[in-house]
């Protein structure tokens, strides 16, 4: 549902409009501060001045969600923890995305087979939109998975929400 | 002191409560009685001759017929090491705790408790620690089954 859904009539062209929701969302995705893993410490290494992420008009991490435009699941998703995580992205705000970033989050990683306790992908939980490879994956990884957000994003119109994961 | 010595202490002391023991290994180890372990480790914490202050580890072990507590002790004192061993039955394991000598055996046995169902008689607040509270069954028994959904979500 976008914010101009049914509000005009049809063929009402918002080319212009869409261009600059989609120029201000994509170039400032606030991230949510989470981190479950060792991934999480990547992240960091990426928000931090050597790879910064702020060159991205990402390195905002905000303490909560109700603040933060996407969620990078860093890490190892237990089944304990499974259950904050959806609570925390049902609390954020819409527009959102959700980022999976690692081996563990995208399908269970090392714990494929034998983790009893660890949920096998977190895109069983909440809507993923994309996957970054990796165990965990280097700062570069996350800054591309970003950038292929932001590619997403840019091709969303206000009319209408963007599929869900290609 | 020597693992030869603390042994000959703990059996001169102790007496048949101490089953068995077992030098010349890489962490010599006792087995006490399981009613029994609360006074060696009162014993051992506060004999100035052995004074062991800091529990390394305390830690559950199913060996397929029975269930292990193992208890490695140190000295910051005497920086010596010895380690308690006690065997329970895999049905229904029950031991003392051993919290009031040292604090941190609080989580370590809710540890244990939480991995292996060791059931510590007198433990301030033995819940889970690892788990979450409706979890069910005892992830690091032998014979423990996988679950295959949680709360709705597969496992």
């Amino acid at each position: 549902m976008g914010v101009m859904d049914g509000k005009f009539e049809e063929n009402v062209f918002i080319t212009s409009l869409d261009w600059i929701f989609n120029w201000a969302r994509s170039n400032s995705p606030w991230p949510m501060s989470f981190g479950l893993a060792c991934c999480a410490i990547e992240m960091m290494a990426t928000g931090a001045s050597r790879y910064d992420l702020d060159r991205f008009g990402s390195g905002v991490f905000r303490g909560t969600p109700r603040q933060a435009d996407i969620m990078i699941v860093a890490g190892t998703v237990t089944l304990k923890m499974a259950t904050r995580i959806k609570r925390l992205y049902e609390q954020m705000a819409e527009p959102k995305y959700v980022i999976s970033m690692g081996s563990c989050s995208n399908n269970g990683g090392p714990y494929w087979q034998y983790g009893y306790h660890v949920l096998k992908g977190v895109d069983e939980i909440v809507p993923v939109d994309v996957y970054v490879p990796g165990c965990p994956p280097r700062p570069e990884s996350l800054i591309e998975g970003l950038i292929q957000l932001q590619n997403k994003i840019k091709r969303e119109t206000i009319a209408k929400k963007s599929e869900p994961a290609a | 002191m020597k693992p030869e010595e603390i042994s000959a202490l703990l059996t001169e002391k102790f007496g048949a409560r101490i089953l068995e023991s077992k030098l010349g290994v890489v962490s010599p180890w006792s087995v006490v009685e399981p009613a029994a372990i609360l006074e060696v480790c009162q014993f051992l914490k506060f004999d100035d001759r052995v004074l062991m202050d800091h529990l390394e580890l305390l830690g559950g072990v199913d060996y397929k017929d029975r269930i292990e507590v193992v208890y490695i002790l140190y000295s910051m004192k005497h920086h010596h090491r010895y380690t308690l061993k006690v065997k329970l039955p895999r049905d229904n394991p029950k031991v003392r705790t051993v919290e009031s000598v040292w604090g941190v055996a609080n989580w370590h046995e809710r540890e244990a408790y939480d991995m292996l169902g060791v059931e510590f008689e007198g433990h301030s607040d033995l819940r889970r620690i690892l788990c979450p509270d409706d979890w069910e069954g005892y992830p690091l028994r032998r014979d423990y089954k996988f679950p295959t959904r949680y709360r709705d979500m597969p496992v």
